[in-house]
């Protein structure tokens, strides 16, 4: 029944591809956003302000995910595919769009930051539903032999998503006035919300192509048959030959799967930037370049897995990640430490300012130092200066940003493109994997939920985690990478012990 | 090798309850370190979502344990 014609299969996997990239990008475009949404509807100062914006970061990610798989998943395997993840598209196109119109807490007060809250959360939902809609309507299009190949597409979306939402944000931060400096300042004020209403465009786009697509020939089948599930959830979870394979999937590859992604992507970013202290446009363009020649690499692997089997490809992409972690990050250390002791040139400047309503001043010395590898540091150290010697010296804010000389720069590129390629290993073949796990029947609602808990609540907690670990024990500037290691190491034994290789 | 997958099964069961030992000490201490309701909301979130993932793991080692992944289907039409 899974024999669509060539032209065929590419309608689907293009109707399906550009739907769950837009997804991903309207979800990560909240997350890369987050310094200016916070500064616009969840001000520090409030507290309760600043808790709404705890739960949008945790609830959103970790509880709403899953839950979405659940909703959608269920929903999926009663009237279809097509129909589930076309309100998926529509429910996270609407919210993205919503966001980008609400006014800011300084226009509307509380209103602002509950609904922000409220679509981040319908946001979270509607990911949960996309993902296994999408690839199990693909899957089921596909031709059995070629499944790894196929279900690769989809597997690009999420990496897809996130280089264009960083494309998109860098490129409007600049565009809004001739003078950089203005530019980002505008981009602050308001210009941050046209990646938001952007996204209206392509979600209609999307939408309108989706329509036009057929139910999944497997699910019409079983529909024909009147073989459709009455229970997924029950079917899914209750019923203990089925749990024991929702089980095996999490624990022996999705948890796995989703560290490696996270550390690969998300981590390797926060770490340039908070570790590495390289400056907030190069180390999102390293990001780009590495995404853009790392991406084709999905469907490699997709495409080799139908070959040799989805197992080893999955777990070989998990122990190098285990066995070259700490090497890699080292690296990124070290590049980003100048070799020389002392700069070849450096000129500081100072300014100052009256702080209003005081008799204080606010003291600034920038220090730009430049290093004959061509790396150049800013130190931006801000103090009071207060008028009375009496009143007690505040300690000064300093803050450090390195832009790296154009060797160092294709050094750090070439580590994170390994980094991202073991997530291309495990992250290529896992659709075709998941799929072929479950029955028709109720594929949708098995495969979403140990998806959205590897990558959602494993995946999604790395960065927290590994930042966490390096707030505790302070000397180690690696420490946060033993969650990764561990629960990608704990993966591996599982899925090298129980799961079989499916040719 | 199905021996082996078996006896392994008892260590997932007791991993599962060491690491939810381990994710509420750590909550209780870092709560106390910074009582904050923000603090108090993230760390309520990772036990919440965490306990049931603990209790899967379980599940999985006694499955393992009986032997029910000795044999595994060969195609999900099995299942």
């Amino acid at each position: 029944m899974n024999n669509a014609s060539p032209k065929g299969i590419w309608k689907v996997i293009g109707a399906s591809s550009l739907g769950t990239l837009i997804e991903w990008y309207d979800f990560y475009i909240f997350g890369s956003l987050a310094t200016v949404i916070a500064s616009q509807f969840f001000p520090n100062t409030n507290p309760t302000a600043a808790l709404l914006s705890t739960l949008a970061t945790f609830a959103a990610g970790f509880i709403v995910r899953p839950f979405g798989a659940l909703v959608f998943g269920r929903l999926g395997d009663l009237i279809g595919r097509k129909y589930t993840f076309l309100l998926t598209l529509v429910l996270m196109g609407g919210s993205t769009f919503a966001i980008g119109l609400v006014p800011s807490y300084e226009s509307i007060g509380f209103a602002a930051p509950i609904i922000v809250l409220l679509l981040r959360l319908l946001q979270g939902l509607a990911l949960g539903g996309e993902y296994g809609g999408a690839a199990t309507y693909v899957a089921e299009h596909a031709p059995a032999n070629r499944r790894g190949y196929f279900t690769s597409w989809i597997q690009t979306t999420a990496t897809l998503g996130l280089f264009v939402s960083l494309g998109v944000i860098l490129i409007t931060r600049h565009s809004l006035d001739a003078d950089p400096t203005v530019s980002i300042a505008k981009f602050n004020d308001w210009g941050w919300r046209i990646p938001f209403l952007v996204s209206i465009v392509l979600v209609l786009v999307s939408v309108y192509i989706r329509m036009k697509m057929k139910e999944s020939p497997l699910f019409t089948k079983l529909k024909s048959e009147g073989k459709v599930s009455v229970n997924p959830l029950k079917e899914s979870f209750g019923h203990r030959a089925n749990l024991k394979m929702v089980l095996l999937a999490l624990f022996g590859a999705t948890m796995g799967q989703g560290v490696v992604w996270y550390t690969g992507q998300f981590y390797a970013q926060s770490f340039m930037e908070n570790v590495c202290k390289i400056d907030f446009e190069q180390s999102r363009t390293i990001l780009i370049w590495a995404i853009l020649f790392a991406t084709p690499f999905f469907v490699v692997f997709g495409s080799w897995s139908d070959k040799i089997g989805r197992k080893w490809i999955i777990l070989t992409g998990m122990l190098v990640a285990i066995v070259t972690y700490k090497p890699l990050f080292g690296k990124m250390l070290e590049i980003s430490t100048p070799s020389e002791a002392l700069a070849a040139s450096s000129e500081v400047k100072e300014s100052t300012a009256a702080i209003a309503n005081t008799t204080n001043v606010l003291r600034t010395q920038v220090t730009r130092a430049t290093f004959a590898s061509g790396m150049v540091i800013m130190t931006t150290q801000k103090d009071t200066v207060y008028a009375s010697s009496a009143t007690q010296v505040s300690k000064p804010d300093v803050k450090v940003s390195k832009v790296l000389g154009t060797a160092d720069y294709w050094k750090m590129v070439a580590i994170v493109f390994m980094m991202i390629l073991y997530v291309t290993m495990v992250y290529g073949p896992i659709a075709a994997f998941l799929v072929e796990l479950f029955p028709t029947k109720i594929r949708y609602t098995s495969m979403s939920l140990p998806y959205h808990i590897g990558n959602g609540v494993f995946g999604g907690l790395t960065p927290f985690v590994a930042t966490l670990l390096t707030t505790i024990y302070t000397s180690d500037k690696l420490v946060g990478l033993m969650y990764p290691i561990l629960v990608a190491a704990l993966s591996l034994v599982i899925g090298a012990m129980y799961i079989s290789n499916k040719e | 090798m199905n021996q082996i997958k078996r006896l392994a099964g008892i260590l997932w069961i007791i991993i599962g309850p060491v690491a939810m030992y381990y994710l509420i000490k750590t909550a209780a201490s870092e709560i106390a370190a910074k009582p904050e309701v923000d603090t108090k909301i993230q760390w309520g979130v990772f036990v919440t979502i965490f306990l049931p993932i603990a209790a899967g793991l379980v599940i999985f080692g006694y499955y393992a344990l009986k032997g029910e992944y000795d044999q595994l289907p060969e195609s999900s039409r099995e299942v």
